[in-house]
């Protein structure tokens, strides 16, 4: 077997899956090589010098060496760890889903300097943004943009003419607003016009602004819809990782329910205990 | 696995059940089916018997979920422990680890697993509904989360205090720091912050004590 000399590059962890009983595969996406694979050995043992720096959502310098069929990681150093990705699950939440979007956009060996940028700097926001949510919306109309998907927002995307803020829809498949008379034929879903705005204010802003605009729980419901439309057109498929989302949101109702039946059945004991 | 065509069927389809277990690679796989080969009937007959057993007479405890012959597990039913704290793990192996310190006087749940949301894994793969089922009547008022310190190990606490926090139970987390033996040279970032958060006070040593 011919030896390659090791080559070091930055990356982020994307995800990890375990291998065997020590290791783990470690999808590292690099701004010149896109997505590598790259099993990293030891790091479920408590004294592995690599385990903590193989992290999904870090950033790090890899050294990287050919392995039998896989590659290797020989070393590891952490450039940003970013602990509120981890420590907080709500961040977490959203920096998983725009870790998905990239983990599934992107091919081995394809330079994704752009992309690497991109969600290098949205996980750099999403640590300290007030609205964690914004940062992926934000991420997900350039991420979009980037798959060659963007959405159209000035113009009806079935008749060309230009769209005013009232009464428009939103095709995904035709990839943007629907102009109301051609809504009005069954085009595209509802397009409110608070989210016909906040759209195209997030197209032309910072992550930072975005995060200081109020977006009520309808308009939020909306927005969400359609970009998960819109993904869903580029990546065909749903994402795995919104069901973790969906779950978190239903929590406290969870919780809630459980309590009130721990009640009752307490109440019961009480009943029974009387008789 | 590549087989050679000199082996004979009957040992192939061992070698290939061994390869198969965690943690062994095609090499140990075929030297564990030639000693099975060559040990005493009764040896192979010992192995066959336990494996069947623990497949037939195992359960889970229909209390903290953890695997048992007897339901409820002796741990659930040892009157010396305590109701009122309930140390939550991913997986049996974690209870037999803390039982070997010593250092947990009160209940167990096991969830078998971890949220794991990139893999679609979430908490209704788990044992959650049954570790929701014991509190909030008074008697359980501390849950103790000692989930890994990683991704999914995050995930599932955070996603389990969000739930408990509004059953009106306390709620900690084990702490992680460095392991002992581990050289703070090479600890991560994230180890090192949460070791230097969790410091502790050293008792200061005197002479004339
Ligand atoms: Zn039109
Ligand atoms: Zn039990």
């Amino acid at each position: 077997m011919p030896r390659i000399r090791p080559i070091r590059t930055e990356a982020i962890v994307l995800r990890q899956r375990p291998l065997g009983d020590a290791d783990r595969i470690c999808v590292l996406f690099s701004p010149n090589r896109g997505r590598i694979e790259a099993v990293a050995k030891g790091v479920r043992k408590p004294l592995s010098k690599l385990s903590g720096h193989v992290e999904p959502l870090s950033r790090g310098q890899f050294g990287l060496a050919h392995g039998r069929s896989l590659e290797v990681v020989t070393d590891a150093q952490t450039l940003d760890s970013w602990p509120a990705l981890h420590e907080d699950v709500d961040r977490m939440t959203e920096a998983l889903a725009m870790a998905e979007l990239v983990d599934r956009s992107t091919d081995f060996d394809v330079a994704s300097g752009a992309l690497y940028q991109l969600l290098r700097h949205s996980l750099d926001e999403l640590t300290t943004s007030s609205s964690p949510r914004s940062v992926r919306w934000w991420f997900v109309l350039r991420f979009l943009d980037q798959q060659g998907y963007r959405p159209e927002l000035d113009s009806c995307v079935r008749c060309r003419n230009e769209v005013g803020p009232e009464g428009n829809g939103f095709s995904a498949v035709d990839g943007g607003v629907v102009c109301p008379t051609c809504h009005g034929s069954g085009v595209g879903q509802r397009l409110s016009s608070a989210v016909f705005r906040l759209l195209r204010y997030m197209r032309r802003s910072s992550c930072e602004s975005t995060a200081q605009v109020r977006v009520d729980a309808d308009a939020s419901a909306e927005l969400e819809r359609h970009l998960r439309l819109s993904l869903e057109q580029a990546l065909d498929g749903r994402l795995r990782s919104s069901g973790f989302a969906e779950s978190l949101a239903r929590a406290e109702t969870i919780g809630r329910s459980a309590a009130s039946s721990a009640a009752e059945r307490v109440q019961e004991e009480q009943k029974h205990a009387a008789i | 696995m590549q087989r050679s065509p000199a082996t004979a069927p009957t040992i192939a389809r061992l070698i290939e059940a061994f390869h198969r277990l965690p943690g062994i690679g095609p090499k140990s796989a075929q030297r564990l089916a030639y000693h099975v080969l060559r040990a005493p009937r009764a040896e192979a007959e010992a192995l066959s018997e336990a494996l069947l057993e623990v497949k037939d007479s195992t359960r889970l405890c229909g209390i903290c979920q953890n695997i048992t012959d007897a339901d409820p597990c002796a741990v659930c039913l040892d009157p010396q422990r305590s109701d009122s704290t309930i140390c939550v793990v991913e997986e049996p192996l974690d209870v037999a680890a803390i039982e070997r310190a010593g250092v947990h006087r009160g209940r167990y749940h096991v969830l078998h697993g971890a949220i794991s949301p990139m893999d679609g894994v979430g908490p209704e793969d788990l044992k959650v509904r049954e570790l929701l089922a014991r509190l909030g009547d008074a008697t359980v008022e501390e849950v103790i989360l000692a989930m890994n310190p990683n991704l999914e190990g995050e995930a599932t606490a955070g996603y389990l205090s969000r739930v408990i926090s509004v059953m009106g139970v306390r709620i900690t987390r084990i702490a992680h720091g460095l392991p002992v033996g581990a050289d703070v040279e090479y600890a991560d970032e994230r180890t090192l912050r949460a070791a230097m958060t969790h410091r502790v006070e050293v008792d200061a040593q005197r002479g004339d004590d």
